[in-house]
């Protein structure tokens, strides 16, 4: 388990050093100067020269990037805005905010949407999916695979904006979506993201409902599980102890990928109930040309779902027993 | 090698579809056997869902090729700004007067608030620009797919290694971060962000980021594939013949793998669709005034959408749900009619 372990952080490892060579390179190495993005339509060459000086792209491309790396993992102290300590992703250009702090920051509205996302569309998916399972071929069968279909089928920026002006702008039932701290007060905390997750998990739900679905029927015909009955256990033993352990593998393995995709941000949820978390962090970081920023949440999400690939491969360990990490 | 129970199925549906002919000549034709992808289209021409999502979903494209004879037809443009044109027909806000959202026989699908837009010609062209680039997208992928998943599997040895290696990397990425933050600067490759950005520079670089972060699954499917033709006899006696890999590519592996291609791509496409509309929703994709699907999302998403007329949400929301759930099912049966053997 260690070794898999150990082995695969560091395949993640090369993975993220590639990507912030990729990424760097996309940013700061085109031909086009990135100085002029943030110059703007007012520009002369004076600001360009001293924006240039300031941001250190007076350099080479691969001095600058050693910079990065430098800062990353040392820190430093030669900005402007002030000392940078250790992860440092260097200053945002816009707000010339830390643009770790700024991370950190926004973490927890993304976590609490995440996790409160994930917690609803795993009861409504799985409940529908082992519903439809169990009363296989019945009018409750087919209405969950056909409304599976089309709730799969919609997308947050249709679900998302419908949502909010039925139930806020129209019916005024709920207030805006915000979010606010848990430990300052969990009760608006959840009534500040009840929408967001309910809209979310509406249409992560649809895939876990077939995905329940369809390895439960698979597992149900497996020759073990016809054994268990033959011998007289009842069909919700069954059921429940030898056919869904059975089909959890691939449940695990999405469950896995979305929670680390939306946890490196959900970008347009956030940005459709105008939720400060990551993803609405990028989509402004880039409306403002601001790399460091953008650099920081691009590294910052591909680490999430490096992360959440090997605990997804740990966690077969667990459910399954015959599977051997090496 | 055709069992004679096949060969009654495929004829009464010949027979079905009103190809008369004199029973003894078909009899005949019925002997010659079929190819897998005539045995393909007959299964896939009983699969009642299958053919009437392929007429939806043709549907769409004949509207997206058809928008600007429709919309002459039609007598409007998706460009001229009603809320200007026509200000009796706007309170002050800029929302249509008359109810569900200024739905009349002369605005068939009403008017878009704020600037006032005809809806109807509005989303024949949003549809147009968002298939186009959809379609080019899946046509780039598909292309690099091949090249790379097929070199990869039949090559083997170092490129394999490569290629698989650059496959890896790529799905670490996250796609759809990766778009929003390289799309300004694809975008800064053509033009100065002085400039005005001009449409065919963001429709090039919406089709250039998505292809980029696109081929990687069909390309690691058909190097599966290809990886286990190469050791079947029919290559090894093309290979003993004397025959280039570039024509056993051509001639021996490619004919084989059609099936993989039509059905992955056929599973892509939507996913493409989508993709470029909640880039254009999120204002980094297609701009006004180019009529695009999901930039009519962002309009839909605005307060004064939201507050005053709903209406006008549900064209573009509708007509994606409709064609997404057609294209899903197209895809399940094109699945299920090359390989019968899956059950869903």
């Amino acid at each position: 388990m260690l070794r898999f372990l150990v082995r695969r952080s560091l395949g993640a490892v090369v993975i993220l050093f590639l990507l912030s060579i990729v990424t760097f390179l996309l940013f700061f190495g085109m031909p086009r100067d990135p100085a002029l993005l943030i110059c703007g339509k007012t520009c002369n060459p004076q600001s360009l020269a001293n924006i240039h000086h300031v941001l250190g792209l007076d350099k080479s491309i691969p001095e600058q990037y050693a910079i990065f790396l430098h800062n990353l993992f040392l820190g430093s102290n030669g900005f402007a805005q002030g000392p940078c300590p250790a992860p440092c992703f260097g200053y945002s250009y816009h707000t010339n905010d830390q643009v770790w702090a700024t991370l950190m920051d926004r973490l927890p509205t993304t976590v609490s949407l995440t996790l409160g996302g994930a917690f609803f569309f795993l009861l409504i998916g799985l409940g529908t999916g082992l519903m439809a399972a169990w009363k296989r071929g019945t009018l409750i069968d087919k209405s969950a695979t056909a409304g599976s279909m089309v709730l799969g089928s919609m997308q947050i920026y249709f679900l998302g904006p419908l949502a909010l002006a039925v139930l806020v702008y129209q019916t005024h039932w709920f207030s805006k979506p915000a979010y606010n701290e848990f430990t300052a007060n969990p009760i608006t905390w959840f009534t500040g993201l009840i929408i967001p997750w309910l809209v979310l998990s509406t249409i992560f739900a649809a895939q876990y409902t077939r995905m329940a679905r369809s390895s439960m029927i698979e597992q149900l015909q497996e020759e073990h599980v016809r054994t268990a009955r033959a011998k007289g256990m009842s069909r919700r033993y069954v059921f429940f102890r030898y056919a869904w352990r059975g089909s959890l593998i691939p449940i695990v393995t999405i469950f896995g990928i979305d929670l680390g995709s939306l946890l490196g941000g959900a970008i347009i949820t956030e940005y459709t109930f105008g939720l400060p978390g990551l993803g609405q962090l990028a989509v402004q970081s880039v409306f403002f040309s601001d790399l460091p920023l953008l650099l920081g949440v691009m590294l910052f999400s591909a680490a999430m779902i490096l992360l959440f690939n090997i605990i997804v491969d740990a966690a077969y360990a667990f459910i399954d027993p015959r599977v051997r990490l090496s | 090698m055709t069992s004679p129970i096949d060969v009654e199925g495929g004829g009464t549906s010949v027979l079905v579809d009103g190809t008369p002919g004199p029973d003894a000549k078909s009899e005949a034709a019925k002997l010659e056997g079929r190819s897998p992808g005539q045995l393909m289209w007959l299964r896939f021409k009983r699969d009642r869902t299958g053919v009437i999502s392929a007429y939806v979903v043709g549907f769409f494209f004949l509207v997206g090729l058809l928008a600007p004879l429709i919309a002459k037809l039609y007598g409007k443009n998706p460009y001229t700004v009603y809320a200007d044109e026509r200000p009796e027909l706007f309170d002050s806000a800029g929302v249509p007067l008359q109810p569900n959202g200024g739905i009349s026989s002369e605005f068939w699908f009403g008017l878009e608030p704020g600037n006032g837009y005809d809806v109807f010609t509005k989303l024949l062209y949003g549809i147009r620009t968002s298939l186009m680039i959809s379609v080019a997208v899946t046509i780039a992928t598909v292309v690099t797919g091949i090249l790379l998943g097929v070199a990869a599997g039949y090559l083997g040895g170092r490129s394999d290694f490569l290629i698989s290696r650059v496959i890896d990397f790529l799905l670490a990425f996250p796609a759809q971060l990766f778009f929003i933050a390289s799309m300004p600067v694809v975008v800064s490759l053509f033009v100065s962000p002085r400039d005005e950005t001009p449409t065919y520079v963001r429709v090039v670089a919406l089709i250039a980021v998505q292809w980029f972060l696109g081929w990687m699954s069909l390309a690691r499917i058909l190097r599966g594939t290809s990886l286990s033709l190469r050791e079947r006899e029919f290559i090894e006696a093309a290979r003993v013949s004397g025959a280039t890999p570039w024509r056993i590519i051509r001639k021996e592996i490619l004919p084989n793998v059609v099936t993989p291609i039509l059905v992955q791509s056929t599973y892509m496409l939507p996913g493409f669709v989508t993709a470029e509309a909640g880039l254009s929703y999120l204002g980094i994709g297609i701009v006004e005034p180019t009529p695009d699907w999901g930039q009519m999302f962002s309009k839909a998403s605005t307060e004064l959408v939201m507050q005053n007329d709903i209406t006008y949400m549900f064209f573009p929301g509708i007509s994606m749900i409709i064609f997404i759930v057609a294209f899903n099912l197209l895809g399940d049966s094109v699945r299920d009619a090359f390989d019968p053997k899956t059950a869903r």
